[in-house]
């Protein structure tokens, strides 16, 4: 069985068990709306402080509902021990990665289509001339975000104070993607909106390395 | 050791007599150690399971047998030692497993696990459970096949039920539907008979006793008394992590089984 047709197994799979309990994605929705809403009254900013200070907060909204969504994505193998099933099946490691991967970054892509709107309004910022730039810096930020969350999920599953530990390891590697991915958004909510080709390059550097790095690391990622 | 040719895994049917694959997939562990941190859960087991035979493996709690059948299903990689399979070419070595594996002849298809957990999610359906299962070993006619197993299990008439509202009893029956799916030719049990009632004890006996004659090599983990052990082959006591006796390929499994009883 092809890689890509596995991996389509999987997602089939993450995405019935959502769609069915709703528990992550309204969490999540909920999480970072509240972030935004919480900031947007504690410093009451003019335009010109959302236009400085807005991207930032965008995206630590979505790196804290992101490390919030990403944790259940293993642990919740842990419960029957359902990862020892997919570990026995006749596919590579890595379609189970990507599987995840992609209904992780469906969740999220979901959760940032709700919060982005709210923060536009709260923070009287004008998306409607960008939003096609805006929806790329979003996807390519976000790929990183769950590429590299979704790996730390999977070695955290094992541990003890995983809810704690995931945090822990994730937010400090997403430091490079954070800088990034906020200076390539505050280029698009500036007076003259740009895109900044050399941040977006870099996100778009940083997701070929993390998932270069769980293809070639998916067997030792998943053992035990 | 010698590898022998098999064919390729049946991919028809689900339980029923013409489907059991014809053939069977033996395996062999060769000084395996295990440690788990300070905890040396195997020390150094040597075991050769036949083709086709019926294992009892006996012991107490924390004699390693879980250990074993874990790394018989490729979960756990032995610390020291190698596992080998009959039927396919292929040599897994302890830490150096991924430099010795011969790409060819993946055993994965070939075996099938009832653990101590279900390995079943509790938010889908036993259908949707069974489904996926099926698509991930890339069988064919899924739907027949997920309906035949549900009602060989008996829980054809829960089929549309979440899994978590089924009792202890019904999802071990599902556990083992999902792990006889794919006519698995080496079939590890780790204490199967738990949870069971009687009318579950029974259909797991009858199932045991259909692959046991079809050829399928079984090897059934327990420390307690169940009707299964009954069909035994061979019976291999641990205790300690080593292998404390073996009543042998051919030999005679009942006096190591009734001492089983005599402790029950």
């Amino acid at each position: 069985m092809t890689t890509a047709r596995a991996a389509a197994i999987v997602l089939t799979k993450e995405l019935r068990m959502e769609f069915r309990a709703r528990e992550l994605l309204s969490t999540t929705v909920v999480f970072a709306l509240v972030i935004v809403v919480l900031f947007s009254f504690a410093f009451d900013p003019t335009a010109g402080e959302s236009r400085r200070y807005g991207p930032g907060l965008l995206w630590i909204a979505f790196l804290f509902a992101g490390s919030l969504m990403l944790n259940p994505s293993f642990a919740r193998e842990q419960a029957n021990q359902t990862l020892d099933a997919l570990r026995m099946a006749p596919v590579s490691p890595f379609a189970i990665l990507l599987g995840k991967m992609l209904a992780n970054f469906i969740f999220m892509a979901v959760s940032e289509a709700i919060l982005v709107p709210v923060f536009a309004v709260l923070y009287n910022i004008s998306i409607g001339g960008i939003v096609g730039r805006l929806a790329l810096v979003l996807a390519l930020g976000t790929v990183g975000l769950v590429v590299a969350g979704t790996v730390f999920s999977a070695i955290a599953a094992h541990a003890r104070m995983r809810e704690l530990l995931l945090p822990l390891l994730l937010l400090p590697i997403l430091a490079p993607l954070l800088i990034a991915a906020v200076e390539a958004t505050a280029s698009l909510f500036a007076e003259q909106p740009a895109l900044d080709r050399a941040w977006l390059a870099f996100l778009a550097g940083f997701d070929i390395v993390f998932l270069t790095a769980s293809w070639l690391l998916c067997d030792f990622l998943l053992e035990e | 050791m010698s590898s022998l040719s098999t064919p390729a895994p049946s991919r028809s049917g689900t339980t029923s007599a013409s489907a059991i694959p014809s053939a069977s997939l033996g395996i062999s562990f060769d000084g395996v150690e295990k440690r788990f941190g300070s905890l040396l859960a195997l020390r150094g087991v040597s075991l050769e399971i036949l083709p086709g035979e019926f294992v009892a493996l006996l012991g107490p709690n924390g004699a390693g047998k879980t250990t074993l059948l874990r790394i018989a299903a490729l979960l756990v990689t032995p610390t020291k030692g190698s596992i080998a399979f009959r039927g396919l070419s292929r040599v897994l070595d302890g830490p150096t497993r991924r430099q010795t594996e011969i790409v060819y002849g993946d055993p994965k298809p070939s075996i099938g696990m009832v653990a101590h957990n279900t390995l079943l999610y509790d938010e889908l359906t036993a259908a949707e459970n069974l489904s996926f299962f099926a698509q991930l070993y890339d069988l064919d006619d899924i739907s027949r096949r997920v309906a035949r197993a549900l009602e060989s299990c008996g829980l054809a008439s829960r089929a549309g039920s979440i899994v978590r509202t089924f009792s202890r009893g019904m999802r071990q029956r599902l556990a083992i539907a999902r792990a006889l799916l794919h006519d698995p030719r080496l079939l590890l049990l780790d204490e199967p008979a738990a949870g069971l009632d009687r009318q579950g004890l029974a259909w797991l006996g009858e199932t045991l006793a259909r692959l046991r004659d079809s050829g399928t090599t079984v090897v059934m983990s327990t420390h307690a008394r169940n009707e299964s052990l009954d069909l035994a082959t061979r019976a291999v006591s641990l205790a300690g992590g080593r292998i404390e006796s073996d009543s042998g390929s051919g030999g005679d499994p009942r006096p190591l089984l009734a001492a089983l009883r005599s402790e029950a």
